[in-house]
């Protein structure tokens, strides 16, 4: 998948959340989303891409990026 | 449901009151509602008194004195259309006086009509021809040979009727319709006394003047004055069957009138409870694509786009394209194939593609073309309220005393229920209409916008935060309501956001730019104005901020106890006419039928016991994610049902290259659209006239869609996903698509109570229809919110990445016209493109004059996605810096330049805010040169099967 794509896709939902006064809450909201609507192989690749620094993504995207679970680790 | 051609005309509107009236006409007793006429309370009694211009869909105007009555107690013979009943009256309608007055009328009506009935396109369905049957007219005494109207020229210049003044009773029905029912005011009566005439505008020919062609004059008409030309040549039909209409979100229902096979016009049908018996362009007239010459009604096959086409049978089309994608799924894995259906499709084609996709594929790679028009709206009227729709029913606008219309152009995009809204407005209803362009409806005849908010496009959110700022910090926010309804918490925490000063008008006004007190007077007005509706489209969802701005109208609607009764509520105005319909029906990645996701276990567990396989928990690609697939590799093969991607989605050349990357594109359409000119298997589908089933409309009102004639190709569309459904190895063994519909029920909460005997009954539903509503729902969230509580969530406004710059100094929104649909596909190939033959660039004066472009000129525009070409439309509709254009037309390009940005949570593009430049230019750009180029031969390589098969 085009990852310049899916680091846009992530840092919009990011923005989404960002006003949400809890932190911890913000960062679920994105890994949440991400997670109901995102196709797994596009998950893999921004997780994949996280692992190399993920570049792009700012910080709360980054921060729920890096919760998404490995391959085969659950949810 | 098939019917006779005519129907029972009551002569007045019906009167709504809880207070009855008992009179007795000819010694019948009658109970009527106060306020109704005596004309129709005779009707009701089934007493027909003589009648020419009356008709029960236009206030009386007593003009024709045919209806003329006796009332004891009263002097003289009222006309029994402008006289309301009264308590213990006692009606004649028939008595040797009143026959002679009415005898003496009709003889002076037909001194001056022509005597060609037996060779009058209205011969056998003309109501003066009844009238003189009715009053035993025998003889004329004035003769024919003085002063009449008899030579008077036909004006045939309207591609659909025509109108002939020689046939003229001069009623006025037709101007009425036209004030009343359309809200246009085109018509009227020029001249006084015998000089009276009916005249388009300012006495033009009626292609010339303001009419738009909804045929409610036609309509109206009781001669053979205002005829369809369709009647005209076949004659009056001899049956007809009630279906609903296939083109946008109003969903209108008519009666197909046939005469055998062959559709002989469409009537708006006065039962049909979305639109009341009015019509527009599209559906009224625009049908002749269903039998236009470019439909493909054999199968076909190829193996590369660059080969020709080999018509083949539909077991071989459907062996391959089966075949195809199993060679696919085996090499490249289960999600390497997927499907796309269509807001064109019923509720049952629909349900079927995602079935197909979920338990043949096994995959959950399917979409709709909702995941480019509305899919925000699913996904912030679920997050706040708890469901994904609209919370009224049309009707509910007649009691709305302020309406908020976002990013709609209801009288194009929505005509039929723009003309109630006109007619609620000059009723004495409030407008406030947010848009970055002077829509008609800002300043139409009796009709002025108290706001235009003419914002700057993509900064809706900021208006909205402005709005509902002003509205909490001036204290007019419904607070009991709020307490009562809606989550505190969440509510705390959004009224600490939104009353912080950055989202003050004041601030905001530098951004948005729209005047602080025009923003704070729109708010004041919303607020306090009384029952408030919002009225909301794609101007709303089709921004990197959409779901941000469906939540920002939910949470402006909850902070004033602007929803749950008539006449307030969230209406999306949904462009094609199933979009609810395909949503309901399941077809996103990430959720089943009724809303559902995927992940959740007990819902998965319902459908796998119910389709006998194992289903997938993961959500699939959506369609732009589908492309992006494409070209990276891992998703080579598509069945794509009833959508022009290839068209009608953003980035063009992105989505070519994808097109081009699969290994298989299977198509089923009418037509070799732009998206099965990249296709391997094309599948000809069949028109909305040739097949069984459902579509729900904007106010989730499901209506039934009935087969007037047999499909073209053989086939209707739900079977032909059927066999390719079986040829993969999973059956579907359904007879008609009722049994659908039934699995449909006993699937899905909101359609329990659904079924084709009920729709049969009751005409159409609106959902939710189960045991708490066994008739359906009118209005939602009464007395609580689908989810309990609403929620309020917080919509900072995030402006878009898409911003202007030196090189790209425009902004370019995109929009829609009356007379053409979406991508055009039906109404380009009906006489419609006579209003409307090429997609224009609207440029404001100032900006033209700076790039020296005149009225007319090709105009090159750019944007960071590609270049096209259009033909320059200078106009103050647009405001500085703005530009705008449609997408009716393929080779126009408009796609070209729309980028691939998109709504955070959804990705439905940002079609409504491109940068460009717009330059003079004297040639096409290169993408069309190109496009030309592949179009030719495409259609060569069509003929070229064509022909061999016929050799």
């Amino acid at each position: 998948m085009d990852i310049e794509r899916l680091v846009k896709m992530a840092n919009d939902i990011a923005h989404f959340f960002q006003s949400e006064p809890d932190h911890e809450e913000a960062v679920k909201g994105v890994l949440g989303h991400i997670q109901r609507f995102w196709d797994p192989r596009m998950r893999k690749a921004l997780s994949g891409y996280v692992d190399g620094g993920g570049a792009g993504l700012i910080p709360l995207a980054l921060e729920a990026a890096k919760r998404l679970p490995k391959a085969g680790q659950t949810v | 449901m098939i019917s006779t051609i005519r129907w029972k005309d009551l002569g007045t509107p019906a009167r709504v009151s809880e207070r009855l009236v008992d009179l007795e006409v000819d010694g019948i007793p009658v109970s009527v509602p106060e306020g109704t006429s005596v004309l129709r309370a005779a009707a009701e009694a089934g007493i027909s008194i003589p009648k020419l211009c009356a008709t029960d869909s236009l206030e009386a105007f007593g003009s024709c004195r045919l209806c003329l009555v006796e009332i004891e107690g009263r002097k003289g013979y009222p006309a029994s259309c402008t006289t309301p009943v009264a308590a213990g009256m006692v009606v004649h309608t028939q008595t040797r006086k009143l026959a002679d007055i009415r005898r003496g009328v009709m003889e002076l009506y037909i001194s001056d009509h022509p005597l060609d009935c037996l060779t009058c396109s209205a011969n056998g369905n003309c109501e003066l021809q009844d009238m003189a049957g009715a009053v035993g007219l025998r003889e004329v005494r004035y003769g024919y040979e003085g002063e009449n109207h008899l030579d008077l020229t036909k004006d045939t210049s309207n591609p659909y009727f025509t109108f002939d003044p020689s046939k003229c009773i001069v009623c006025s029905r037709c101007v009425r319709a036209c004030e009343e029912t359309q809200g246009t005011f085109a018509l009227t009566i020029d001249g006084r006394g015998f000089e009276s005439k009916v005249s388009a505008g300012m006495n033009e020919a009626f292609m010339d003047s303001e009419c738009v062609s909804c045929g409610a004059c036609v309509q109206a008409c009781p001669t053979a004055t205002l005829m369809e030309k369709s009647v005209i040549d076949m004659g009056q039909a001899e049956h007809s069957v009630v279906t609903t209409c296939a083109y946008c979100g109003v969903g209108c229902s008519f009666r197909a009138e046939m005469k055998g096979n062959e559709l002989v016009r469409m009537v708006p049908n006065k039962d049909g409870h979305a639109n009341h018996g009015h019509s527009c362009v599209k559906g009224r007239f625009a049908f002749g694509y269903a039998t236009h010459k470019d439909r493909i009604t054999t199968p076909m096959i190829r193996d590369k786009i660059s080969d020709p086409w080999k018509q083949v049978s539909w077991d071989e089309a459907i062996n391959h394209a089966a075949s195809e994608f199993k060679r696919i799924q085996a090499k490249h894995g289960r999600g390497a194939v997927g499907g796309i259906t269509s807001s064109r499709c019923t509720n049952e084609e629909t349900y079927l593609v995602q079935k197909l996709v979920r338990a043949a594929f096994g995959n959950n790679n399917v979409d709709t073309c909702a995941r480019v028009c509305h899919s925000p709206t699913g996904y912030g009227l679920k997050a706040t309220l708890g469901e994904s729709a609209g919370t009224q029913d049309f009707d509910s606008v007649e009691k709305t005393d302020v309406v908020l219309v976002i990013g709609a152009n209801p009288t194009d995009g929505h005509p039929v229920f723009a003309s109630r809204m006109k007619r609620r407005l000059r009723e004495g209803a409030k407008l406030i209409v947010v848009d970055p362009r002077t829509i008609d409806l800002v300043r139409t005849p009796h009709v002025e916008a108290s706001h235009h908010l003419k914002l700057r496009p993509g900064t809706n959110v900021a208006v909205i935060n402005a709005l509902a700022h002003t509205i909490v910090t001036e204290g007019l926010a419904n607070e009991a309501f709020v307490a009562e309804r809606c989550e505190a918490k969440e509510f705390a925490k959004w009224k600490a956001f939104i009353s912080e000063a950055r989202n003050s008008p004041e601030e905001l006004q530098a951004e948005t730019g729209v005047p602080a007190a025009e923003v704070r007077a729109a708010a004041r007005l919303y607020a306090t104005g009384g029952n408030a509706a919002i009225y909301y489209g794609l101007g709303v969802t089709e921004h990197s901020q959409g779901s941000t701005m469906v939540i920002g109208i939910a949470n402006l609607a909850m902070l004033t106890g602007n929803i749950g009764r008539e006449g307030v509520g969230v209406n999306p105005l949904r462009g094609q006419n199933n979009v609810q319909g395909a949503c309901d029906m399941g077809s996103f990645p990430h959720e089943l039928p009724g809303y559902r996701h995927v992940s959740d276990t007990a819902t998965r567990t319902l459908f796998e016991q119910s389709w006998g396989v194992k289903l997938e928990s993961e959500p699939g690609l959506r369609i732009p994610n589908m492309l992006d697939a494409a070209i990276d590799g891992s998703f080579r093969g598509i069945y794509i049902e009833g959508e022009d991607i290839a068209q009608s989605d953003p980035d063009t050349q992105h989505v070519t290259s994808a097109l081009e990357a699969m290994e298989c594109v299977v198509v089923q359409d009418l037509f070799l659209n732009e998206t099965a000119k990249y296709a391997h298997v094309f599948l000809p589908g069949s028109s909305f006239l040739e097949k069984n089933g459902t579509f729900t409309n904007a106010e989730r009102r499901i209506s039934p869609v009935r087969k007037v004639m047999p499909s073209l190709s053989g086939k209707e569309d739900w079977e032909i996903t059927v066999m390719l459904a079986e040829a993969l190895g999973y059956a579907m063994p359904y007879k008609h698509p009722s049994e659908i519909m039934d699995e449909i029920a006993s699937l899905t909460p909101t359609f329990t109570g659904v079924s084709y005997a009920k729709l049969e009954e009751l005409g159409s539903i609106q959902w939710p229809c189960n045991e708490q509503h066994p008739v359906g729902t009118p209005v939602m969230h009464i007395d609580e919110f689908v989810r309990g509580k609403g929620r309020f969530l917080i919509t900072e406004y995030v402006p878009t990445e898409e911003r202007t710059s030196r090189k790209y100094p425009l902004i370019l929104t995109t929009g829609r016209i009356l007379s053409q649909y979406n991508v055009g596909a039906q109404t380009r190939r009906t006489f419609n493109s006579m209003w409307h033959d090429e997609d224009r660039l609207e440029i404001h004066p100032s900006d033209a004059e700076l790039r020296g472009i005149k009225e007319g000129d090709w105009a090159g525009v750019r944007s960071r996605s590609g270049e096209t070409v259009l033909r320059a439309l200078i106009t103050e509709r647009v405001q500085p810096g703005v530009v705008y254009t449609t997408f009716h037309f393929p080779e126009s390009g408009a796609n070209v330049i729309t980028t691939d940005n998109s709504d955070w949570a959804t990705n439905c593009p940002e079609y409504k805010v491109t940068a460009v430049q717009v330059e003079p230019v004297t040639q096409p750009s290169e993408w069309q040169k190109r496009f030309r180029s592949f179009s030719e031969q495409q259609q060569e390589l069509l003929e070229e099967a064509r022909e061999t098969t016929q050799a």
